[in-house]
This record gives C-alpha cells, sequence and structure tokens, in this order.
C-alpha cells in the first residue's frame, strides 16, 4: 500500500522538479551571467545601484499594494453578503464568470470603455460634465487592475466565510453580542485565512502587469514587468532580466512572510 | 472485460488524437513536404491577395506568420526551430544577422527584375552589393497630425512637439531609439550616437516633451489616431498613411531637424527549409506589378522603381512619402550599436518612461 503510494506521486515530484524547481535554478543560474556570457555579479550590482531601477521595484510595490487593498475593500463585503443570500453559488458563479473570458479581451473592452469618444465619455458628454480624458492615466490603470484581479479575491474570501460553522454565529448572538462585535471577534478572525490567500493570489501577479501598464496605462505607469520584457526581448540582457525576476520572487517571499499564519489567534476551524 | 475495451478505445483514441497532433506539428514547423513556404513578416505588411496570386502562379502553399519588432525576429530565428524560408528585417537587425550567420548568402543568378529596384536603395552599408538582402519596402519616422484638432498649428519639427500647448496629446510610438532619436536630432546630434554625454543630454533634454505625452505606444497609434484619441502621433510613414486613408484631417509631416529613414529587405534565415520556394517569392515581389499593388495596400514607400509608373501620380508626387533629394539628406539610417550600447539606449528609454 505504502509502495503503491509512493509510486503514485512520481508524477508530482517529476512535475515539481521539472517545472517549479529546476526553472527558479535556471532564473538563479541566468541572473548571475552578464552580457557576454561570463559568471558575473554586475547585474545585482546594477540593480541595487539603479536610481531608475529602484523607483521602479517602489513603483510596483505601490501599484501592487493600491491594487490588493482595491480588490480587498470591494471583495470582502460583497464574499460577506453573498455568503448571506439565497442560491450563493448561483450568484458567485456570476461574479466568477468574467475569468472565463480571456484577460486580453478584457483589457480591449475596456480601452472602448475609457477611451475619448467610449461609454463613459459619451455619458459625461451627455450630463454635460464633457469628455474627460480617462484612458491613460493611472486611475484608469488601478480600476481596470482591480476588475481583474477581483475574482482572484472574491473566491477564497467567500469560502472562507461560508466554511464558518453557523453555530458559532449563533453562539455569539445568543450570549449578547451586537452584530459588529460577532463580526468582528468570530467571523473576522475566522476568514483571514482566506483573506490571506486572496491577498497573495492579487498582490503578486499585480506587480508585473505589464500588458495592463501599456494597453491601459499607455506605459506611462510602469512597472518591473516592463524592464523584464525589455531585456528578455530587445537588450537581450536576459542576465538583467532574470536578476528582476529573483528580486520579484524574493518580494514574493516577503509577501508571504507578512501574511503568513500567526501563531495566537483563532486558526482552528 | 468493460473495462478492457473501455482501456484499449482510449488508447486508440488518445493515439489517434497524438498523431493528428504531430501531423499539424509537422505542418507548423514546414517540414511536412516542399510544397509549403513560411513567411515570416511583419502583422499586416503585404496584400493578401497577392499571397492568393503567389499559391497560384507558383503552386507553394503559404504559412504567413508575423511578428511585431526586429528584436521579437531576432530572438525567434537564432533559437532555431523554426523553419522560416524568408523574413523581412529592418537595415540595423539585417547587419547584426548577416555578423551572426543567421541569413544565407543570396544566389544572384536566381534572382530576376532587381533591375528594377531604384539605385538609391541598392548597395547599402549594411548589405554591401546586397549579398544577403533583397529590398521590400522603405520608409521614414515622422509626425502625423490632426489638422482640426490642433487649431491652425502646424508642427513643422522636433522642437514644435515641446509646446507647453500641447500637453497631453502626443501618441508616440514605444521605441528606445525611435524616442531617445527625437532628443538627439533636436540637439542636432546622430542617431547612431554612442556618445555617452550626448545621450545623456539627449535625455535631459527629453524630459521636456515628457509632459506632452499622453501614451507611448505602438500600433494601436493607427487606431487612436483615426478615432481622434489624440492630435499628434510620432509614427512611421506607412501607418500614416493608413491613418490619412481613414481620417481625412490627419496630415504626415517630417520633421525639419531630420528623421530616421529605414528599409526592410526580404532575406533568407539560415534555418530555411525551402530555398526554392524563397528565391521564388522574391522574384515575384519584385514584379513591377506585384510591387505597385502591394505599396498602394499597404502604404509604404516602395523602392521599386519600375512600380512608379503603375502607382496614382498623387502617390509618387507626395513628397512626405517619397521625399525630394534634398530632404532624403536630412534623413538617417539606423545602424546596429551593439548589444552594450542597445542596453544603455533601452535604460535610458525607461529613465524617460519613469519621468512624471
Amino acid at each position: 500500500m505504502v509502495k503503491q503510494r509512493k509510486l503514485l506521486s512520481v508524477p508530482y515530484y517529476l512535475w515539481i522538479l521539472l517545472f517549479v524547481i529546476f526553472p527558479v535554478l535556471l532564473l538563479l543560474f541566468q541572473s548571475f551571467r552578464g552580457l557576454d556570457g561570463s559568471f558575473t555579479l554586475v547585474n545585482i550590482q546594477t540593480y541595487f545601484t539603479s536610481r531608475v531601477y529602484l523607483t521602479m521595484t517602489l513603483q510596483s510595490f505601490i501599484y501592487a499594494f493600491l491594487i490588493t487593498v482595491l480588490t480587498l475593500t470591494i471583495s470582502y463585503p460583497a464574499a460577506y453578503f453573498l455568503t448571506r443570500t439565497k442560491n450563493k453559488q448561483l450568484w458567485l458563479l456570476v461574479l466568477i464568470l468574467p475569468t472565463w473570458m480571456n484577460i486580453l479581451l478584457k483589457t480591449y473592452a475596456f480601452i472602448g470603455i475609457l477611451s475619448q469618444t467610449g461609454m463613459v465619455n459619451q455619458l459625461l458628454d451627455f450630463m454635460g460634465l464633457g469628455a474627460q480624458p480617462l484612458l491613460f492615466t493611472r486611475i484608469s490603470f488601478l480600476i481596470v487592475a482591480t476588475y481583474i484581479e477581483i475574482p482572484f479575491m472574491l473566491l477564497p474570501v467567500f469560502n472562507a466565510i461560508d466554511d464558518i460553522n453557523d453555530s458559532m454565529v449563533y453562539a455569539s448572538r445568543d450570549l449578547g453580542a451586537s452584530e459588529w462585535k460577532t463580526f468582528s471577534t468570530v467571523i473576522l478572525p475566522l476568514s483571514l485565512s482566506g483573506v490571506r490567500s486572496g491577498v497573495q493570489a492579487v498582490f503578486i501577479p499585480s506587480l508585473s502587469l505589464f500588458m495592463l501598464t501599456r494597453l491601459i496605462a499607455g506605459n506611462r505607469v510602469i512597472t518591473l514587468g516592463t524592464a523584464i520584457e525589455q531585456h528578455f526581448l530587445v537588450t537581450q540582457n536576459w542576465g538583467m532580466g532574470s536578476t528582476m525576476g529573483i528580486v520579484l520572487i524574493i518580494i514574493m517571499f516577503a509577501v508571504m512572510y507578512l501574511t503568513r499564519k500567526r501563531k495566537r489567534g483563532v486558526a482552528v476551524r | 472485460m468493460k473495462k478492457l475495451v473501455n482501456l484499449s478505445l482510449l488508447i486508440i483514441g488518445l493515439s489517434a488524437a497524438a498523431f493528428a497532433g504531430g501531423r499539424l506539428i509537422e505542418q507548423a514547423q514546414g517540414t511536412g513536404g516542399s510544397d509549403v513556404f513560411h513567411l515570416y513578416n511583419w502583422g499586416d505588411y503585404i496584400d493578401s491577395d497577392l499571397i492568393d496570386q503567389f499559391e497560384e502562379e507558383t503552386g507553394y502553399r503559404v504559412v504567413y506568420e508575423t511578428f511585431d519588432s526586429n528584436e521579437a525576429m531576432y530572438t525567434k530565428v537564432q533559437q532555431g526551430g523554426t523553419g522560416y524560408d524568408l523574413a523581412i528585417p529592418s537595415e540595423y537587425m539585417i547587419e547584426r544577422m548577416i555578423e551572426e550567420n543567421l541569413v544565407v548568402e543570396l544566389d544572384h543568378s536566381r534572382i530576376d527584375g532587381l533591375d528594377h529596384i531604384d539605385s538609391d536603395f541598392l548597395n547599402l552599408n549594411f548589405d554591401p552589393g546586397n549579398r544577403y538582402s533583397i529590398p521590400y519596402f522603405w520608409g521614414t519616422l515622422g509626425i502625423a497630425y490632426n489638422e482640426d484638432m490642433l487649431e491652425g498649428f502646424e508642427p513643422e519639427s522636433w522642437e514644435d512637439l515641446y509646446r507647453p500647448e500641447l500637453a497631453n496629446s502626443i501618441l508616440m510610438i514605444d521605441g528606445a531609439r525611435e524616442v531617445l532619436g527625437i532628443g538627439l536630432q533636436t540637439l542636432g546630434y546622430s542617431l547612431n550616437s554612442t556618445d555617452n554625454s550626448e545621450l545623456q543630454e539627449a535625455t535631459e533634454q527629453l524630459r521636456g516633451l515628457s509632459p506632452n505625452i499622453k501614451a507611448l505606444v505602438a500600433d494601436e497609434i493607427k487606431m487612436y489616431m483615426i478615432q481622434e484619441e489624440a492630435a499628434i502621433a510620432v509614427t512611421y510613414s506607412g501607418e500614416a498613411a493608413d491613418m490619412m486613408w481613414e481620417n481625412e484631417s490627419i496630415v504626415y509631416i517630417l520633421p525639419e531637424e531630420g528623421s530616421n529613414l529605414w528599409f526592410d529587405n526580404m532575406v533568407i534565415p539560415h534555418t530555411a527549409q525551402n530555398e526554392e520556394a524563397a528565391y521564388a517569392f522574391i522574384n515575384f515581389m519584385l514584379d513591377p506589378e506585384v510591387a505597385a499593388q502591394n505599396a498602394d495596400y499597404v502604404g509604404y514607400s516602395t523602392p521599386n522603381e519600375t512600380a512608379m509608373d503603375y502607382l496614382p501620380e498623387e502617390t509618387i508626387e507626395d513628397e512626405q512619402f517619397y521625399p525630394s533629394e534634398t530632404m532624403m539628406d536630412n534623413l538617417e539610417v539606423y545602424e546596429n550599436l551593439g548589444l552594450y550600447h542597445t542596453g544603455i539606449y533601452n535604460d535610458l528609454f525607461l529613465e524617460f518612461k519613469m519621468i512624471k
């Protein structure tokens, strides 16, 4: 039995080896290579001494942070009320539905909505406010990025809240706690695991949304993704591109660490 | 027993799928036979009727794949694994591909009709004697603007783009050499400068341009200009020709300080599987009538002198698309700067993009 189980796990180990460990090692290896192919620390040195790269990293971080905060502010109440409606699975499906559509299509749809002659501006015009430049602004970038990331936050938060045993909520009320007290001391702590996975699922991809920065923000918002794309496709400086990839991985670990499960608090379900 | 039958059926099904998939890959890779011709070209850079005509005349089946930058094209050809029979890169990339032996030397005895090409476009620095490449199109980088949206003001130079009243109204092509080139040429330096202080100065100079830039995009510029999302765009001549076709208020000009002149030539990559077809295609495209039809459709300028006879007079007399000798003297061709300086240009370009 044990032997069989071991045998069955071989494909998974192989998968992890081939598609997780090996690529990361390759990335690490590349990041130590200079333009001429020799081994060097010059990429890391360039990265940490370049004002441009450091500001870019900071900017990526700030935008990812804003996108995460926005998605969380929208998704948490949505998920909470969703668990309290009839046919909640159906409503959830409706909210998740946009993920079935290709991200590029959604982005192009937004170009149509936000452009000078688009729907929003037609409405503004109709209300007598006149057309505003919406496309190629930071605000539009944040709106579109938030829209795209919402399902990835909503789903884990919904599941976490949905998993809370109703008897806990009843018990809290029976003991005289107000609605708010019940929420803040019972539901919120118990749903934090969902928030945690949601934050991880949204923050990390948001660090390098290079397609959105180009199509929606017209390259007026620059994140690390833009620089990585440039180094791999234009300058052929794979070493520098890989170094930035490694920086992203390090930031990712930092986020995982900051959002890790703390020892204290109610973690048992 | 039933399980066994099901399993067998599954295996047969999977094998059939694998076989079909293999065939598909084989076709895509061009190992499928000698009647397939793989053309690797820029998007929307040939009249598709001409592909049909070529297929009809020669019996080859054309597989058309596109790229959106010289660098992306280079990476794919260099990595191998692709069996493109003919590619159409720009001059500085051809220079680099010749240096790195990524293109095949042409056998001129198999080429027919090179005499139609204007001698100005032959024997250029990037490929002396045209040993590796045959001219396809050429064009310029310039300023396209919408007369109606600018209300009386007509930009004539790069310098004009810095005007404060143009705040947030320019769509800029997303390319390091193009954008830095504007800074360099405004200051009177060469587009191919590798002098660090000149490049720094150009970047500083561009700081003043940054507030006027609405977005740095690529192929979308055409659509946005037609829809009047912005009043001005820095773009290529052929793109501008398409815009003017769709929106009559748009004008294209070459800036006073000079600009970039570029050539896209046909080359045979070292991985070509079907050289026979590649030569057939080169000869087909050299035919004056074909070249004229293609130029009419694509909007870029043809190097084919004989083809000019087949083009409408207003096209060939248009100084913005077929500039006079004196204007041509102001134009400069990109040279291959090598990896090190390409890196510097792109780092400065990133710095420029970060300016708010």
